[in-house]
C-alpha cells in the first residue's frame, strides 16, 4: 500500500466522531472611521501613509521620498515616472537592482493595515519583495474593517498567488530589536487616492 | 539529559536567566496589548478551537479534498509517513531538477525531520533564510524557540558569529547593522537559488492552497525566483475553508509576536508559468496522536509560540533544555507521544500553572494534558524508583488517618528538635535554597481537641 | 447550613493558625462549622506526580469524610481544584458528585455562597497578593492576565474592603511562584528562581506582607525569603480576613 493509503487509513481509524464546523459570525466594527484606523495601523507597522489626489501628486511624493531611485517599476499610465521597460524583463532575477516598485492594492484592512495583492495585478510575483522600496496605491473607498470581511471580499476566486502585505519587511530576531528591511522592501509607502482617479 | 538537569545548568548564569525571562515576557506583554484591542478575542479562540477540532474529526476527508484541489491547481502532492520518507521525497524532487542550492524559509517541520543535515550529506547547499534560523544554522545549533529561533542569543554573540562567518566588523553588535549584513548575504543566496522550500502555516482544503506567514519576506524572496517551489506541511495544518483564515490570521501574529498580522501572509495556489510547485504532507506520528483521546487536541496547534513566551519555566530554562524540536509546554505534550521514555521528564517541567492553556489561541488544554502524560509516564514505569516508592507510600499513609496523625507528629517533632545541620543536608533539595517552615507544637486537629 | 471545614494536610501539620483563622472567620459569619476529624489529604501531591490511581484510596477516604454536608470549605484553592477537577477518576457515585460540586475554596465560599462583600476586618499594612494558579486559572477566582475578559478578582475584592489595608501593585499580577508540588524539589533550580523573581516583584511594590489563598505557595516563598533574609511577613488570606483588632 502507498503511504497515502496508509496515512488515510490510520486517520480514519483514529479520528474522533465528527464535530460540527462552526459558522463564521460577523463581528461588530468597534471603530467609526475605518480609514483612520487603517492609517493608524499602517503607521503602527512602520508604513508611511499619504493622501494624493492624482498621479502627478503621487509622482511628486515618490520623487521626494526616494530621490536617489534610478530604477522604478510601475504600470500606471499617466504616472510621470519613467517606468521599467517590461519588454526587457524576461527573468525575475533582472529585478534585483530595482529601487522602487509602485503597484496597486486591491483593498486594505482597517484592523491591521494589511493590503490584498492578487497576482493578477502584478507583472511579476517577486516584484513587491525584491524591490528596495514599495509603494502601494489604494483607493480610499477600498477598505474593509477586519479579516473576516477581507475573505468575504476575496470570495473563493483565489488567484494562483495572492498576498496580504502589512508594512515593510521587518525582523526582531536579534534580541527582539525591531529592524525594518529584512529581506523584502525596506520601506512601504501607501498612497491613498480617491477611487475616481485610481484606474 | 533530563529537563531538570539542563535547566539547572541554564540557571547557573543568574543574570542571563533573568535576561532570557525578561526578553520573552516582553513578547508576552506585546501579545496582551494586541489581544486586548480585539473585543471578540475570546470568541476567536473558541472559533479557532472548534474549526481545528472539526478538521481533526474529518481529517482524512479534508486531506483528500485538499489533494484534489491542489492537483487541479497544477500542484504535485506527496505523502510521507515519517521523516525518512519526507526527506527522500524532497531529495528526489531536488535531484530531478538538478538542484544544487536550496533556500529555505522557516519550517519547524523540516527541523523535526532533520532535513538540512540529510540534504547536506547529499551534497546540496541548504540556506535557512529566516534571520533567526540563519543565525542558529551558522552557529550549528537547533532553534530554541519556534517563532524566535535565536532568542537565546545575545547580540554580541551574534556579532561575533557574523564577524567570523560573514565578515562583519569585529565587535559590531548593533542589530540594525547585523540585519543589514544578513540581508546582503542572503540576497545573494536568494538570487543564486535553484529551488525554494517553505513550511506551511495553513493548508486550505477548499482551495488546495497553502498560506505562509513571515515578517521578513524571505518565503516570497525564495519562492518567486527559482523554477521550483516546495512546501512541507504537517497534516494538522489543514483548515476547511478559505474564510477560516479570517479567524486564524487574526489570532496567529497577535499571539506569536504581538503584531496585528505578520507583514506577509502569502497564499500559494498555483506555480508560476514554467515553474513547478510541490506540497509534501507529513504524518510522522500525527495519526497516532489523533488516536489518543486525551491528547489529540494538541494537534490543533498553530505554532504561535505563545505558550513558550508565557511559560514561567520555559522563560527560566531556555528552549534547548527541552531537547526537542518544539520546546516548551506544547512540545512537552507533543513529544511524549513520539518517544515516551526519552521525553519522560518533559511533562514534569511545569508547575501546572495553566498559563499556557489560557494564552493558547486555539484553546489547547495544555496543562491538563501535561497532567495526563504524567499519569502514563508513572504507569509505564519511567519514573525513578525512589519517587514511585515515596508516592505509593504517601498514598498508603493518607488513606490511614491514625498513621497520618502519628507520622505528622513525628515529623513536626523532628523538625523542631533536630539541629539544622541534620535537617539541611545534601539530601534535602528543598532546603538548598529555602528554609523549611517552623514546625508548630500542635497540629490543627490537636488544637481542635482542646478548643473545638 | 452545615459546612465541613477541610483542612489540607500541610496546613493541619505546619500552619494550624490558618485553619483556626478559617474556622473563626466562618463562625464569625454565622456558619455552622463541622470538622471531620479523620480527614487527611486530598491526594493532589501523588496525582500531580503521576500517581493518580494510587491516590484513589486517599480520595475515597476524603469523600467518606465529607459526605453529608451542604458545603465543604477549605483554605486552599489548589486542593479544592484538585477535588473538583481530578476526582473524575473516582466512580461517580452520588456522594462523589456531591462532594465535588459542594467543595469551595474559602474566599469563593464567602463571595459566591455567603455573598459577603466585607468581613469587618482591619489590617493596616501594605499587602502583596499572590494569586495562586489553581485558584486563579483552575477555579476562575479572578481574571488571569491571559484572558481578554472583564477584569475581576474575588480575593482582591475582599481585601479591598479590609480597613487600613493597601494592596500593592505588582509588575506581573499572576505569575506562578514556582512551587508546583514536587516540582519544587524535582526542578529546584527553576522553582527557586521563580520564587525569587516573585519576591523581587513584591519588593518593588513595597509590600510588607505577602498573602494568598494557598499556603503551599506561601511556604515556598517564605522559605526563600527567610533564607535570603528578606523582611516580608507571610499570612494566609484567611488570617487577614480574620483580623479584627
Amino acid at each position: 500500500m502507498s503511504s497515502r493509503e496508509d496515512i488515510l487509513k490510520a486517520i480514519k481509524a483514529n479520528k474522533p466522531d465528527l464535530k460540527p464546523l462552526p459558522e463564521l459570525p460577523q463581528f461588530p466594527q468597534p471603530v467609526e472611521d475605518v480609514g483612520e484606523a487603517f492609517r493608524a495601523a499602517a503607521e503602527g507597522v512602520g508604513a508611511q501613509v499619504i493622501s494624493v489626489n492624482n498621479w502627478d501628486e503621487l509622482a511628486l511624493a515618490v520623487n521626494e521620498r526616494y530621490p536617489e531611485a534610478k530604477k522604478i517599476a510601475h504600470q500606471i499610465e499617466g504616472l510621470a515616472l519613467s517606468p521599467l521597460d517590461w519588454q526587457q524583463i524576461n527573468d525575475a532575477h533582472q529585478l534585483a537592482d530595482l529601487d522602487v516598485a509602485i503597484i496597486h492594492g486591491e483593498f486594505g484592512v482597517g484592523e491591521n493595515a494589511a493590503i490584498w495583492i492578487p497576482e493578477t495585478i502584478l507583472p511579476e510575483r517577486v516584484l513587491p519583495f525584491i524591490t528596495q522600496h514599495l509603494v502601494i496605491v489604494l483607493s480610499k473607498e477600498d477598505l474593509v474593517w477586519n479579516m473576516h470581511q477581507a475573505y468575504e471580499r476575496i470570495g473563493t476566486e483565489i488567484p494562483g498567488f495572492g498576498i496580504f502585505i502589512s508594512g515593510p519587511s521587518k525582523t526582531a530576531d536579534i534580541e527582539q530589536s525591531l529592524v525594518l528591511g529584512a529581506h523584502g522592501a525596506r520601506t512601504l509607502m501607501i498612497a491613498l487616492m480617491p477611487s475616481s482617479q485610481n484606474v | 539529559m533530563s529537563h531538570a538537569k539542563a535547566a539547572t545548568q541554564f540557571n547557573q548564569n543568574q543574570a542571563r536567566t533573568g535576561w532570557h525571562d525578561q526578553a520573552l515576557w516582553f513578547v508576552r506583554q506585546k501579545r496582551d496589548r494586541q489581544a486586548v484591542t480585539v473585543p471578540e478575542w475570546e470568541d476567536l479562540r473558541e472559533l479557532g478551537s472548534q474549526i481545528k477540532g472539526h478538521m481533526l474529526s474529518n481529517m482524512d476527508e479534508y486531506l483528500i479534498q485538499f489533494e484534489a484541489n491542489a492537483q487541479a491547481n497544477g500542484v504535485t502532492v506527496h505523502w510521507a509517513k515519517d521523516a525518512t520518507e519526507h526527506n527522500k521525497i524532497v531529495y528526489d524532487i531536488l535531484q530531478k531538477h538538478k538542484v544544487q542550492r536550496l533556500v529555505k524559509s522557516k519550517s519547524m517541520l523540516t527541523e523535526e525531520c532533520h532535513l538540512n543535515p540529510f540534504l547536506e550529506r547529499m551534497g546540496i547547499e541548504v540556506v535557512d533564510t529566516d534571520l533567526g534560523e540563519r543565525i542558529v544554522q551558522l552557529k550549528d545549533e537547533p532553534p530554541s524557540h519556534i517563532v524566535m529561533p535565536a532568542i537565546h542569543l545575545k547580540k554580541e554573540e551574534i556579532g561575533d558569529l557574523f564577524h567570523e562567518k560573514l565578515g562583519t566588523e569585529a565587535g559590531a553588535s548593533d542589530p540594525q547593522y547585523l540585519t543589514e549584513a544578513a540581508r546582503q548575504h542572503l540576497r545573494e543566496r536568494f538570487l543564486q537559488a535553484d529551488a525554494a522550500l517553505t513550511g506551511v502555516n495553513f493548508a486550505i482544503a477548499e482551495t488546495g492552497g497553502v498560506v505562509v506567514c513571515t515578517n521578513e519576506g524571505n518565503a516570497d524572496m525564495g519562492v518567486h525566483l527559482p523554477k521550483l517551489q516546495i512546501h512541507c506541511m504537517g497534516m494538522e495544518k489543514l483548515i476547511p475553508r478559505l474564510a477560516d483564515l479570517g479567524v486564524f490570521l487574526r489570532l496567529l501574529a497577535r499571539s506569536a509576536t504581538g503584531q496585528p498580522i505578520t507583514t506577509y501572509s502569502s497564499h500559494f495556489h498555483k506555480p508560476r508559468s514554467g515553474s513547478e510547485m510541490h506540497i509534501v504532507i507529513l504524518d510522522n506520528g500525527r495519526s497516532n496522536q489523533l488516536g489518543r483521546p486525551d491528547f489529540r487536541k494538541s494537534l490543533q496547534c498553530i505554532r504561535c509560540g505563545a505558550c513558550m513566551n508565557t511559560c514561567p519555566v520555559y522563560r527560566r530554562s531556555g528552549g534547548h533544555s527541552y531537547g526537542t524540536t518544539v520546546p516548551g509546554p506544547i512540545g512537552s505534550i507533543l513529544t511524549p507521544g513520539i518517544d515516551l521514555k526519552k521525553h519522560a521528564s518533559l511533562p514534569f517541567a511545569s508547575t501546572l500553572c495553566g498559563s499556557c492553556s489560557d494564552v493558547c489561541p486555539v484553546k489547547i488544554d495544555i496543562h491538563t494534558q501535561l497532567y495526563k502524560w504524567r499519569q502514563i509516564i508513572a504507569e509505564e514505569g519511567h519514573l525513578p524508583r525512589s519517587k514511585r516508592w515515596s508516592m505509593q507510600m504517601a498514598a498508603w499513609v493518607f488513606a490511614r488517618p491514625k498513621l497520618y496523625r502519628w507520622l505528622g507528629k513525628r515529623a513536626r517533632w523532628s523538625l523542631r528538635l533536630f539541629p539544622s545541620s541534620l535537617v539541611y543536608g545534601p539530601w534535602n533539595t528543598w532546603g538548598k535554597s529555602r528554609d523549611l517552615p517552623d514546625a508548630p507544637k500542635q497540629s490543627f486537629r490537636d488544637w481542635m481537641k482542646k478548643n473545638g | 447550613m452545615k459546612v465541613a471545614l477541610f483542612v489540607p494536610c500541610y496546613i493541619d501539620q505546619f500552619y494550624p493558625q490558618v485553619a483556626i483563622a478559617s474556622l473563626e472567620l466562618l463562625q464569625y459569619l454565622g456558619v455552622e462549622v463541622h470538622y471531620p476529624k479523620d480527614q487527611t489529604c486530598c491526594g493532589q501531591p501523588m496525582a500531580n506526580s503521576g500517581f493518580e490511581k494510587e491516590a484513589i484510596a486517599t480520595a475515597e477516604h476524603m469523600v467518606s469524610q465529607f459526605t453529608g454536608f451542604d458545603y465543604v470549605v477549605g483554605p486552599s484553592g489548589s486542593c479544592i481544584y484538585h477535588m473538583r477537577k481530578h476526582y473524575n477518576i473516582l466512580e461517580q457515585r452520588q456522594e462523589v458528585v456531591e462532594v465535588r460540586e459542594r467543595s469551595y475554596e474559602l474566599c469563593q465560599f464567602l463571595t459566591d455562597i455567603l455573598q459577603v462583600e466585607e468581613v469587618g476586618a482591619r489590617f493596616a499594612e501594605r499587602v502583596g497578593l499572590h494569586q495562586s494558579c489553581h485558584g486563579l486559572r483552575g477555579l476562575r477566582q479572578g481574571r488571569s492576565s491571559e484572558r481578554m475578559i472583564a477584569d475581576y478578582s474575588l480575593q482582591r475584592r475582599l481585601l479591598n474592603k479590609v480597613s487600613g489595608l493597601e494592596l500593592v501593585n505588582l509588575d506581573r499580577q499572576d505569575e506562578c511562584c514556582g512551587f508546583g508540588g514536587t516540582f519544587a524539589v524535582s526542578e529546584a533550580a527553576v522553582s527557586v528562581r521563580m520564587g525569587q523573581d516573585r519576591l523581587a516583584d513584591h519588593s518593588q511594590g513595597n509590600a510588607a506582607v505577602i498573602t494568598g489563598g494557598d499556603m503551599s505557595c506561601l511556604m515556598h516563598l517564605q522559605g526563600i525569603a527567610k533564607r535570603e533574609k528578606r523582611p516580608f511577613r507571610f499570612l494566609h488570606i484567611a488570617e487577614i480576613l480574620n483580623s479584627r483588632n
